[in-house]
């Protein structure tokens, strides 16, 4: 991979730290008058997803990191691994449990994800902002409560649970935020 | 790139800008200094360590954008100018940011017989009267020497901390390229880590600056009997504003700093760069005692407007040039 010095840093640029894969989020270039140049960078960690702060000083340069955002479609899992395609080239990656991470508890096959790819392996997996799941499991709905507030947990077909309003029942499929895990609405079917 | 045809400045904000330059010619009109517009393109430039001058050519020889308007304007004063302003552009090569941008705008003033307080005393009226237009808010005003300041924030002592313990220091608030750096590189980077977002609201003078960090000031010893240089910075809630000496009118001593500039640019590869001969012709023949202050306009107009960036606060910034 090619190296990066400070002034080409910019948010979304990726780099390795420290031997691990991290994402620049913001870059300030910082210069006392008669002083000294230098760059104050926040950055991911892509692999823990831990934030960092550093200080470089100007003209010092990073290697890049070998690491892609690719809209991929969930495939499958075998118990070990999750399966992803890449749409136009068929081609299949195996995505550990740490890879997938929390996007596990959303995931249905066919759905579109962003992979990342770290060194062509997945590093992780983004689920699509909204998905739409069956309820599996709740506490019988209260008809005509549909006006006034109050939740309950139900289960869905994914194994997430997320609050949902007292009038849903089991068989309802629901509409949710995957990015806060927040019910978004009843869809009809 | 399509949108980056517009201006950066808001419509108003350009009105706003223009009565700026207008109010900050009048305070020195008021105050019977000369204005004097001084060359922007010249044949030498700095040979400050950090500041990179942008070069060019001039009928087949080289030429350099001058990153302030110092050398000219001490050349006026030794040929018996008195006291005079010049507000106009300057240039600084790798600069650029949110708060910084290659071509700016800087206002700098020389007062004769005068030393580095009375001239804070000064920008702290000009400031006042440029913030307090239209507002009920007095401006506040803080005075602090580099080293009490520098020691409440880190508990160190700037001047008498050896170098090991303040590259460590470094080490710790940044990375581990600092573990070799100068005294002075250090210093900088810890103070605007750690100290400048602690400085209060208002307008701050931070007086004193450590001996290795002089330029063109001259040196003193403090009340503790250390030896600081006579030079100052303002900031502006927490933005480095302006940079002030009590001018260095000694030619063997300026000489002298000048030539380590350039052993340091040569050992740190940076591009040569002649010592400005006309400049020191002007030294030999005598700087009349003065205090000097430059200060970034943009800067001020960006915290006057409460703006995020630079960008902001000139009609094109760089990434629309």
């Amino acid at each position: 991979m090619a190296n990066y010095s400070t002034n080409e840093f910019r948010s979304g640029l990726k780099l390795m730290l420290d031997g691990d894969p991290c994402s620049i989020l913001e870059n300030e270039f910082v210069k006392p008058g008669k002083g000294q140049a230098f760059s104050r960078v926040k950055l991911r960690n892509l692999k823990s997803g831990r934030v960092l702060e550093k200080t470089f000083k100007s003209g010092e340069s990073l290697e890049g990191a070998d690491v892609i955002d690719m809209d991929m479609q969930y495939l499958y899992e075998d118990g070990d691994f999750w399966y992803f395609m890449e749409p136009d080239t068929f081609e299949q990656h195996q995505a550990s449990e740490q890879a997938v991470g929390e996007a596990l508890k959303w995931l249905r096959e066919q759905d579109i994800c962003v992979v990342t790819l770290y060194n062509g392996a997945p590093l992780s997996v983004v689920p699509p902002n909204h998905v739409e799941l069956e309820i599996v499991e709740t506490d019988p709905g209260l008809r005509g409560d549909t006006a006034q507030g109050g939740s309950k947990p139900a289960k869905l077909i994914t194994g997430a649970v997320v609050k949902v309003p007292l009038f849903l029942d089991q068989g309802d499929v629901i509409k949710v935020d995957t990015r806060t895990g927040e019910y978004q609405g009843r869809v009809k079917e | 790139m399509a949108d980056q045809w517009q201006p950066g400045i808001h419509m108003s904000s350009l009105h706003y800008r223009s009565e700026l330059l207008q109010s900050l010619r009048s305070f020195f009109q008021q105050r019977q200094v000369l204005e004097v517009d001084v060359p922007v393109l010249a044949r030498s430039t700095v040979t400050d360590i950090n500041i990179e001058s942008i070069s060019t050519l001039v009928s087949g020889n080289s030429g350099y954008l001058q990153t302030s308007p110092e050398y000219f304007m001490k050349r006026l004063l030794a040929a018996g100018s008195g006291d005079i302003f010049c507000l106009g552009k300057a240039f600084r090569d790798a600069e650029s940011g949110r708060r910084h941008n290659p071509e700016f705008t800087l206002l700098e003033w020389y007062r004769c017989g005068w030393d580095e307080h009375q001239l804070m005393a000064e920008v702290a009226e000009l400031i006042s009267q440029l913030a307090n237009v239209g507002a009920d808010t007095q401006l506040v005003v803080t005075k602090l020497s580099y080293g009490e300041c520098f020691k409440s924030v880190l508990g160190v002592d700037p001047h008498s901390a050896k170098i090991a313990s303040l590259q460590q220091m470094a080490v710790e608030a940044s990375s581990e390229s600092w573990a070799h750096e100068s005294r002075a590189n250090c210093l900088d980077l810890l103070f605007s880590l750690n100290v400048e977002p602690q400085l209060p609201n208002g307008l701050v003078f931070i007086y004193d600056y450590p001996a290795c960090q002089a330029a063109l000031a001259q040196l003193n010893l403090n009340a503790q009997g250390q030896l600081v240089s006579r030079r100052f910075e303002a900031f502006f809630n927490s933005m480095e504003l302006a940079n002030g000496y009590m001018e260095l009118t000694d030619a063997v001593q300026q000489r002298e700093r000048f030539e380590k500039e350039t052993d340091q640019r040569s050992a740190q590869n940076k591009p040569a760069v002649a010592i400005d001969e006309k400049l020191m012709a002007a030294l030999d023949s005598g700087l009349p005692p003065c205090a000097g202050v430059a200060l970034g306009v943009d800067r001020l107009l960006m915290q006057l407007l409460r703006a995020d960036s630079i960008d902001q606060a000139m009609a094109f910034s760089w990434q629309r040039c």
